[in-house]
């Protein structure tokens, strides 16, 4: 352990950058719409700050590219400013001694922050990342029309569920739009989870990875119930982007769809109103549970004063009520701290606001699984395979519960 | 033969053809379409109302990151990347087929086998390594390393298409020009590079395309304003939110392969032509 | 004279060597490399802990790895396979004197100067049962047609078959072109005289002296078979599920993606022993038989 981190140290150290005068280096796989807009927010309050901005966009996934670029920078010695990262993979990438101490521009983030998104921002009690957003996972996105015609009733556990899906299929719509790509698998199975175990045993299983929990005739019926819900999906769903499923409700070729509140990033781009083309619900069962993603900037290490200084400018600028504003209203999501201006944000935005603090205080916040936010990404990825190949076979709901707790010790 | 034979021949050609050119066809026909007549038509129908707007957008002002240049900063970066990783690639190549075929020492044999090995390396293997070698001389995030990565990699198939020629060039041509006292370079100037133009083609053509098609080296090893068309064709396409723009993404797809189309639509008959003169007789 | 031998000797050797050494270090260096992070506990970035043999064993215990080797297997004979019978069949019929050989021939090379992300993408939407030929031939009439290869995890291998070889077969059909081309015209006029057919001529005559060239395309499909990974990236994306993953691909993700360097270089050392055991042994007996000649 010592020794790794000495290794990596070292490494780092020996390479140290000399990087230009105040130049500010991000990597980022926003490139698109709302998002690129928002990264263009950002780079205008460097500007105006004297910075230069040295834009690095890989898009790609949830940054598949742009991690391997990222891990070539490190490794050569030349680390960007700021990189997209989030979750557990913030104290990873501090554990190898690559991340660099802001607290300087952090002094009253621990009374702006509430303690489940501080500690993920600190590494050994000092400030590495700078969150931009949160975001909460377990929604349902229902096409306002459908459900209408459906009798209007918004599913609050699954009988319901499954009963409106059959009247959606007797409308001749697909029940449940859905891209079969692992992570959005992953992202319909932590909802379901949730919904059938509470709060509390979802963070048994997924978060604290108790095997008794993994192992439970709950996580049984979760897989029973996911394979329900896969009959309801159409065949040509594999490999489909999540927000090609989106304009599937959004156009009322499907019902409803499984995804977190950067769909609504799509509803609002398409000039689509909440309550009237669509509804935001939370996913059946969850009404008072709050699954939160939250994305973040780490920051790097970097050796000259003038980079340090614009690298502390942009944590400053990142965590700045004006940019949390401008930035969540674009991606759907809602601000990491209080303090911004609430009047523009729709009704989903201030009913999850108003949920995030609730759950905070009872407990009942708990992390994605799906997207990074509870467990190492080595673990995550194991068991996202075994929820993939669950969606994509006809394996049984045992063998799924025997080969997630498998997966679950991968370390 | 006779006509029914034929006409078979050139159904079967003809067929074959059209398997060809389908997707391509589909790229063709959809980047010169609006959104709305790609939603509501089919895939292979031609456009109704041709428009190059898709393209102009593809060119010019599509976004990628917070940059909206459209792939016209990156096209030169590619240029800038690929003409000299592709020229010194073929002229170290040529010179090592030459030494290995006409100037043969004990272990030459051995020795191109073990470059050939360097035709199989995955490239996955050697990003973290490669990455810190160009960090520690000073060229990591450079159109330099990044030309200098794709030399290096491209070093073992340039190698084996000049040797594969060269094996073919009569030995006696080089002995008896040796006894004359001609030395080394000058056989190689004098004899062998006047009939090296078809190898020359076919090994330009390959390496031209093999670089210039690169995204993983372009992605990892680029700084970000060397960043090859690749990348920004990936980002454009890849984007995550928003309308997906199909016919801009396939305009920016056939923008960023035409140079390589044009090589093999401009030199494709040189290409078979350099083949049949040699390269293929192993 | 003496001068002059002397560097002769050498010259050739020193010509060589650059490349000699880029080989040593960025060939034969790296893998050595691979090979020792493969037994250490190296996780996000390289780290020199020694592991034993644990990385392999978590790899060999992994669903994934045997799936991703299996597809290796099919894709590889399939894709190998095809694009020599295809390449050669084409290459046979266009070297029959044919009206327009060139303007065909085009045709038939242009796939192989698009990078494998573009065909990857464009195979996608031709394939995708909801957009592409399930849905066109359903609107000619056949409404009961279905090809839904791309998403049933059974078949989603061969859809990256079709994509590979449509991309590769103009390419091997070159080669063949060129091969058939240099074919001496005395011996199949001798042939001819002696009463054989043109399919015998080809059978007894021409192909097998096509032997140099089947392992110059071999060789190059081999290598593009095994670095598959923009194509299957862009294609399947490895799905539906993992049911198309390979190796290129598992390697990356475990390297990159999740954190498990070590597992990705056991991975990658796995790859490159199985390329070692197929291939150098055919290079060397094509290296050695080029010189009898």
């Amino acid at each position: 352990m010592k020794m790794k981190s000495i290794a990596a140290a070292v490494l780092i150290a020996s390479f140290a950058c000399a990087a230009s005068a105040a130049e500010v280096e991000v990597l980022h796989w926003w490139t698109s719409g709302g998002e690129a807009k928002s990264v263009a927010e950002l780079k205008k309050m460097m500007e105006a700050k004297g910075h230069k901005w040295k834009d690095f966009a890989v898009a790609g996934g949830a940054g598949d590219a742009a991690m391997t670029a990222l891990k070539a920078r490190v490794v050569s010695g030349n680390p960007p400013t700021a990189a997209q990262i989030k979750g557990p993979s913030i104290q990873e990438w501090a554990k190898e001694g690559a991340l660099g101490n802001i607290n300087e521009a952090a002094k009253d983030w621990d009374k702006l922050l509430p303690k489940a998104v501080s500690d993920v921002m600190k590494y050994k009690g000092n400030y590495v990342a700078a969150p931009v957003n949160v975001h909460r996972v377990n929604w349902l996105w229902i096409n306002q029309d459908a459900l209408n015609k459906a009798g209007g009733k918004v599913p609050t556990n699954y009988d319901e569920f499954f009963a409106l899906a059959d009247k959606f299929k007797a409308q001749g719509i697909v029940p449940i739009a859905h891209g079969g790509q692992p992570w959005q698998d992953a992202t319909v199975f932590e909802s379901v989870v949730l919904g059938l175990g509470g709060a509390k045993f979802y963070n048994d299983a997924l978060v604290k990875l108790d095997p008794a929990a993994l192992a439970s005739p709950t996580m049984e019926k979760s897989f029973d119930t996911l394979a329900k819900i896969k009959t309801y999906i159409d065949k040509d769903a594999s490999g489909r982007d999540w927000n090609l499923a989106t304009a599937m409700v959004m156009n009322g070729k499907g019902g409803m769809q499984f995804m977190g509140d950067w769909a609504k990033g799509e509803f609002t781009a398409a000039n689509k109103v909440s309550g009237k083309d669509y509804t935001c619900a939370a996913a059946p069962g969850t009404a008072n549970s709050y699954t939160f993603n939250i994305d973040s900037f780490a920051m790097f290490n970097v050796k000259a004063a003038d980079a340090k200084k614009g690298q502390l400018d942009l944590a400053t600028a990142i965590m700045s009520p004006e940019f949390q504003e401008v930035f969540n209203l674009n991606k759907g999501s809602i601000p990491v701290r209080p303090g911004v201006n609430k009047a523009k944000f729709d009704a989903c935005a201030t009913k999850s606001m108003a949920d995030f603090d609730s759950t905070a205080k009872t407990g009942s916040l708990v992390a994605s699984f799906a997207h990074g936010m509870a467990v190492p990404s080595a673990t995550q990825g194991a068991m996202v395979d075994v929820i993939a190949k669950f969606m994509n076979s006809n394996m049984s709901s045992k063998d799924a519960v025997v080969a997630l707790v498998k997966a679950s010790k991968t370390k | 033969m006779n006509r029914a034979g034929r006409f078979l021949l050139y159904a079967a050609l003809v067929s074959t053809a059209f398997y060809a050119l389908a997707p391509m066809w589909v790229m063709l026909s959809t980047s010169l379409k609006t959104l709305d007549e790609i939603r509501e038509g089919s895939l292979i129908a031609a456009p109704h109302a041709p428009t190059i707007e898709p393209w102009l957008k593809a060119w010019g002002t599509a976004c990628s990151g917070v940059r909206c240049e459209g792939l016209k900063p990156f096209f030169l970066n590619s240029l800038l990347m690929t003409i000299p990783a592709v020229l010194i690639s073929t002229l170290v190549g040529a010179l090592n087929g030459y030494a290995l075929t006409h100037w043969r020492f004990r272990g030459s044999d051995f020795l191109f086998t073990a470059l050939l090995v360097g035709c199989f390396i995955p490239f996955q293997v050697v990003l973290l390594p490669m990455a810190r070698l160009l960090g520690a001389v000073g060229i990591s995030d450079s159109v330099f390393g990044l030309i200098f990565v794709h030399v290096v990699y491209g070093l073992a198939f340039t190698t084996l298409f000049f040797r594969n020629y060269y094996i073919g060039v009569p030995g006696e041509l080089v002995k008896a020009a040796r006894v004359d006292g001609a030395g080394f370079f000058t056989i190689f100037q004098r004899i062998l590079l006047p009939i090296s133009g078809p190898i020359f083609m076919v090994c330009v053509i390959w390496q031209f395309t093999q670089i210039w098609n690169d995204f993983l080296f372009g992605v990892v090893f680029a700084g970000s304003d060397s960043q090859p068309v690749t990348v920004a064709l990936n980002n454009l396409v890849r984007t995550s939110t928003g309308v997906k723009e199909y016919n801009v993404d396939m305009a920016a797809a056939i923008i960023a392969a035409l140079p390589t189309l044009l090589v093999y639509i401009v030199a494709g008959k040189y290409f078979v032509r350099g083949l049949t003169a040699g390269a293929v007789k192993g | 004279m003496n001068i002059r031998y002397s560097s002769d000797r050498w010259l050739p050797k020193l010509v060589l060597s650059p490349t000699l050494a880029a080989s040593l270090v960025f060939v034969y260096g790296f893998i050595l490399i691979t090979v020792a992070l493969s037994f250490t506990e190296s996780r996000l970035l390289p780290n020199w802990e020694w592991a034993g043999v644990e990385r392999y064993a978590e790899l060999f215990d992994n669903d994934r790895f045997w799936v991703s080797a299996k597809n290796l297997a099919i894709f590889g004979t399939l894709f190998i396979g095809i694009s020599l019978v295809v390449g050669l069949v084409i290459a046979i019929l266009l070297d029959q004197k044919i009206r327009g050989e060139g303007f065909l021939r085009a045709i038939y090379l242009y796939p192989m100067a698009l990078s494998f992300i573009v065909t990857g993408n464009a195979w996608k939407w031709l394939l995708n049962p909801g957009l592409g030929l399930e849905r066109i031939v359903q609107q000619w009439g056949w409404t009961s047609f279905t090809f839904d290869w791309l998403v049933n995890p059974d078949r989603a291998i061969y859809t990256v078959v079709i994509a590979g070889v449509w991309q590769s077969s103009g390419f091997a059909m070159a080669l063949f072109l060129a091969g058939l081309r240099g074919v001496d015209s005395e011996i199949i006029k001798a042939a001819k005289v002696d009463g054989a057919s043109l399919p015998t001529i080809y059978r007894r005559i021409i192909i097998p002296s096509l032997r140099p060239v089947f392992f110059s395309v071999t060789l190059i499909l081999a290598h593009i078979a095994i670095k598959s990974f923009d194509l299957v990236m862009a294609l399947t994306g490895g799905g539906p599920g993992t049911a198309s993953d390979v190796p290129a691909i598992f390697m990356y993700q475990f390297s990159f993606t999740r954190g498990q360097l070590g597992v990705g270089a056991a991975s990658a050392v796995m790859m490159l022993m199985t390329i070692v055991a197929v291939m150098v042994p055919l290079m060397y007996a094509e290296a050695r038989s080029g010189r009898e000649r």
